[in-house]
C-alpha cells in the first residue's frame, strides 16, 4: 500500500536534490570549515554559499543567518538573546497559541522573575490587535508571535504586529516554521528583528535550522564556545545540514508561487467537498489568512485518534487535536484557546499538503472520508446537537 | 533510492493489541438495545463520561428479572481506539453472568480480556467498569451520587470531575503507586496537574490501610514501623493484661493467618515484662534460618503493633 502523506506540517519528505546535494559533504568533504587549509577551506566556501541560499529566501543579508540545529533551538536562542541583551526589561508578549518551543519557554520565564502576557485569539485563532496594544508597556522586552499557526494553518498579521511592537520599543521575534516556503518574506522590508525557521519542514533533514538577527540587533548566544557562526552560536557546524538547508531554500524560492498555488488549490477542492459530502463537519482557523497547504476541520461527535487509525488503515497520514493524540489528556491548546465546542474539537483533523501531494492522493482521501466518519458516528452516543446527552454538558473553555 | 516498505498499517501508533485492534476494527455488541417491553425483562443503561472529557460510553444491559441474569449487553462508544475496545470487550465478558457477578468485574479484568493496555489508556478500561456498576445500580434503582457522596467522595480532580472514592477504588484494585499511574487510569491530574499532590497522598494512605491487615507485607519480612504509629501507641501505657491480649491479638489476626497460609504457625507461650516468649513453626519445619527470620517477622510487628522495647524468644 503506498503512503498519502498530508502531514507536512508535522514534517516533510526530504527533497532528492537536496539530498545529492548533502551526501558529498558526509562522504568525501569531511573538513572542518574553520580549518585554514584548502581542503576545509572549500567546506567553509559551500557554508557560505549555503547561507547565501537560506538568507536569498528570507530577503535577508548573509550576515544575519545564524545556523540551528532545529526550530526549538532558534526559539530559545531568540528569546534568551533578546531578554539578556535588554536585562531592566522584564515583560514579554506572547500568544496562547504558540508552539511549546516558545509557550514553554515563557512558562519557565516566569519562575525566573520575568512577567508574560498571553494573548488571546478568537473563534478563527485570530488575535485581538487592541488586546496587544493594551499590553505593551515600557517593560516589554521582547514580541514573540509566531507567523503561522501548525495546526489550524491561521496566518497572523505579522507587520501590524510589528509596527505596534517598534513603537513600544520592544524587539520583535517571529516563529516563521511554518510559514517560511508558504509565504513570501522579505526581511529587508519587515518589522521583524528575529525570524526562527527549521529544515525539516522545508523538505530539508531533520537537525538543522536557521535564526535570521536583523542587523543591529543585540545579540547574545545560547551556546557558548567556539567563534563558529561568527560567535553567535557555538559548536562545529552541522556542515551536511547546513547545505541540505541551503539547497532546500534554493528550491522553495524556485517553487513558491506556483507550488503553493497548486497546494492552494487541491486544499480547497479537499475541504470543500469533505464539508459538501460529510455532514456535520467545519474548519477551524482562518479560513482567509490562512497557510495554502493547511486544512484543519472538526468532524462533530466522533474522536480524532479512532478517526486517524481508520484512515492509517488506507495508508493516509494526518493530525489530529484530540486528547488521545497530544500525549496528555487534554485536547489541543489551540484549538480549545479558540473556544471551539467539544463536540468538534476531539474530532478536529487537520490535513496539510506538500508540493509532492497529487490530484489522486486527494481523490483517495475524498473518496475513504466520509465511510470512515460514518462508521464511528454509528457507533457514538452522540450523534447530533440535540442528543439528549450533551445537553447539560458544558462546551469549550479557553483555559491554558 | 532504496524503497523502505511500511510496517503493518494496522499495528502503529499506539502499542495496542491485536485483540485491541480486531475489537476496534470489527466491534462485537455495537448499538443500542430495543426495549420490546416484553414480560419479565428489564432493559438498561449506564452512562459514564462526557464530550468534554473526549470519551463517554452508553452500555444497554437486557436483564432476565427472574433470574437477575445479563442476556444481552451493547454499547455505544465516543472515543479512541482502545475506549472502543474496552466497550466492545465489556459487553462480551458480562453477557450471561448474574449482576451480583457482572459487578465483581474488574477495570483490571477488562484490560486482561485485551491482552493488556498501554499505560496511558488504563482509563478507558475503568470507564467500561464504571459504566457496568453505573447499568446494575440504575436497574436496582440505587442512586450512584449517593454512593459516591460519603466522606470520601469529596472532588479531588476538578478538570476531570473525579472523586476520591474512585481514585481510592482504583489504587486499591491495580495496586497503583505513583500519581502518574492514577492519572493513565482515572485522568485525574491530567489536566491543571494541581491536584497530583493529593493523589500522593491519597495513594500513602490506601497503602497504609491496606498493610494494616499484615497481609503480604509480613511475607517480605521487611516490615516497616511507621512512627507515628509508634508514637501513638506510646502515649497510653498498656496494663500487662492489656498487653497480654493486646499481643495474643496481634499474633491471632496479623500473624497466625499469614503463617498457616505458608504453613508455618506460632503459639504464645508467656509474656515477661518486655520479652514475649513463642512457640515457632517455620514453613520448613526446624530449619534454623526459616524460624530466625519468622522470629525478626513477629518481632518487628509486635514492636510496630505494642512496643518498640519488645524481643521475641522462642521456646
Amino acid at each position: 500500500m503506498s503512503v498519502i502523506y498530508l502531514d507536512n506540517n508535522a514534517t516533510t519528505k526530504v527533497d532528492p536534490q537536496v539530498v545529492e546535494a548533502m551526501v558529498p559533504y558526509l562522504s568525501e568533504y569531511y573538513g572542518n570549515p574553520s580549518s585554514m587549509h584548502t581542503f576545509g577551506g572549500q567546506v567553509g566556501k559551500a557554508v557560505k554559499q549555503a547561507r547565501e541560499q537560506v538568507a536569498a529566501l528570507l530577503g535577508a543579508n548573509e550576515s544575519e543567518i545564524i545556523f540551528t540545529s532545529c526550530g526549538t533551538e532558534g526559539n530559545n536562542a531568540a528569546i534568551r538573546a533578546a531578554l539578556l541583551a535588554q536585562p531592566d526589561k522584564k515583560h514579554i508578549v506572547t500568544t496562547q497559541v504558540e508552539h511549546p518551543a516558545v509557550l514553554n519557554v515563557c512558562k519557565q520565564l516566569e519562575t525566573q522573575g520575568y512577567t508574560v502576557t498571553y494573548l488571546s485569539v478568537n473563534r478563527k485563532g485570530q488575535l485581538d490587535l487592541d488586546e496587544l496594544e493594551a499590553s505593551l508597556t515600557g517593560n516589554t522586552a521582547l514580541v514573540t508571535t509566531m507567523y503561522a499557526n501548525n495546526e489550524t494553518g491561521t496566518v497572523f498579521p505579522i507587520e501590524q504586529i510589528g509596527l505596534r511592537v517598534k513603537e513600544s520599543g520592544a524587539l520583535f521575534h517571529v516563529d516563521a516554521v511554518q510559514a517560511v516556503g508558504k509565504i513570501p518574506l522579505n526581511m529587508q522590508t519587515s518589522t521583524v528583528d528575529m525570524l526562527t525557521i527549521s529544515g525539516h519542514k522545508l523538505h530539508a533533514p531533520k537537525g538543522i535550522g536557521a535564526l535570521y538577527v536583523r542587523r543591529g540587533v543585540r545579540f547574545r548566544p545560547l551556546l557558548i564556545g567556539g567563534h563558529q557562526e561568527r560567535g553567535r552560536r557555538a559548536g562545529t557546524e552541522n556542515v551536511p545540514g547546513i547545505i541540505a538547508l541551503g539547497k532546500a531554500a534554493e528550491l522553495e524560492l524556485e517553487h513558491l508561487e506556483e507550488a503553493t498555488k497548486r497546494e492552494k488549490k487541491m486544499r480547497d477542492r479537499l475541504e470543500k467537498t469533505l464539508l459538501s459530502t460529510i455532514p456535520d463537519c467545519e474548519v477551524n482557523g482562518d479560513p482567509k489568512n490562512r497557510l495554502p497547504n493547511t486544512t484543519n476541520i472538526g468532524f462533530k461527535y466522533i474522536e480524532g485518534e479512532a478517526i486517524l487509525l481508520l484512515m492509517n488503515q488506507h495508508g493516509i497520514c494526518a493530525s489530529s487535536g484530540s486528547a488521545c493524540t497530544s500525549g496528555s489528556l487534554e485536547p489541543s491548546h489551540v484549538l480549545r484557546a479558540m473556544g471551539l465546542p467539544y463536540t468538534t474539537l476531539h474530532g478536529s483533523i487537520r490535513f496539510s499538503l506538500s508540493r509532492y501531494t497529487t490530484d489522486a492522493e486527494i481523490d483517495t482521501v475524498l473518496q475513504v472520508m466520509p465511510t470512515i466518519v460514518e462508521r464511528l458516528r454509528a457507533l457514538s452516543p452522540f450523534n447530533n446537537d440535540q442528543a439528549d446527552w450533551l445537553q447539560n454538558q458544558q462546551h469549550a473553555i479557553a483555559h491554558r | 533510492m532504496p524503497h523502505y516498505p511500511l510496517p503493518n498499517p494496522l499495528t502503529v501508533m499506539w502499542d495496542y493489541t491485536d485483540k485491541v485492534l480486531e475489537l476496534f476494527y470489527n466491534p462485537k455488541n455495537q448499538g443500542a438495545i430495543e426495549n420490546l417491553c416484553e414480560p419479565d425483562i428489564a432493559v438498561v443503561t449506564g452512562d459514564v463520561g462526557s464530550i468534554s472529557c473526549g470519551d463517554a460510553l452508553r452500555l444497554h444491559l437486557k436483564i432476565a428479572i427472574p433470574t437477575d441474569t445479563i442476556l444481552d449487553a451493547r454499547f455505544q462508544t465516543f472515543g479512541c481506539t482502545s475506549a472502543i475496545a474496552s466497550s466492545s470487550a465489556l459487553t462480551e465478558m458480562i453477557k450471561g453472568l448474574t449482576l451480583d457477578q457482572a459487578l465483581k468485574v474488574t477495570n483490571k479484568e477488562i484490560a486482561e480480556y485485551l491482552g493488556g493496555l498501554p499505560e496511558a489508556k488504563m482509563h478507558c478500561s475503568v470507564m467500561g467498569q464504571e459504566a457496568l456498576e453505573a447499568a446494575i445500580f440504575n436497574y436496582r434503582g440505587i442512586e450512584r451520587e449517593a454512593h459516591d457522596d460519603d466522606d470520601e467522595g469529596a472532588l479531588v480532580c476538578s478538570c476531570f470531575g473525579i472523586s476520591e472514592s474512585k481514585i481510592r477504588r482504583v489504587v486499591l484494585e491495580n495496586g497503583l503507586t505513583t500519581a502518574e499511574q492514577v492519572t493513565n487510569y482515572v485522568k485525574a491530574g491530567g489536566g491543571c496537574g494541581s491536584c497530583l499532590a493529593n493523589i500522593d497522598d491519597i495513594i500513602a494512605d490506601v497503602q497504609r490501610e491496606a498493610s494494616a491487615p499484615v497481609a503480604a507485607s509480613l511475607k517480605k519480612a521487611g516490615i516497616k514501623i511507621t512512627t507515628d504509629e509508634v508514637v501513638t501507641r506510646e502515649q497510653k501505657p498498656l496494663s500487662p493484661v492489656q498487653k497480654i491480649a493486646l499481643i495474643q491479638k496481634v499474633l491471632d489476626e496479623e500473624v497466625r493467618p499469614v503463617l498457616i497460609a505458608d504453613g508455618g504457625d506460632v503459639e504464645l507461650y508467656d509474656v515477661e515484662g518486655d520479652t514475649v516468649k513463642v512457640v515457632l513453626q517455620g514453613a520448613c519445619g526446624s530449619c534454623p534460618s526459616s524460624t530466625a527470620t519468622l522470629k525478626i517477622a513477629i518481632e518487628s510487628r509486635l514492636q510496630e503493633r505494642i512496643s518498640h522495647n519488645i524481643v521475641v524468644q522462642e521456646v
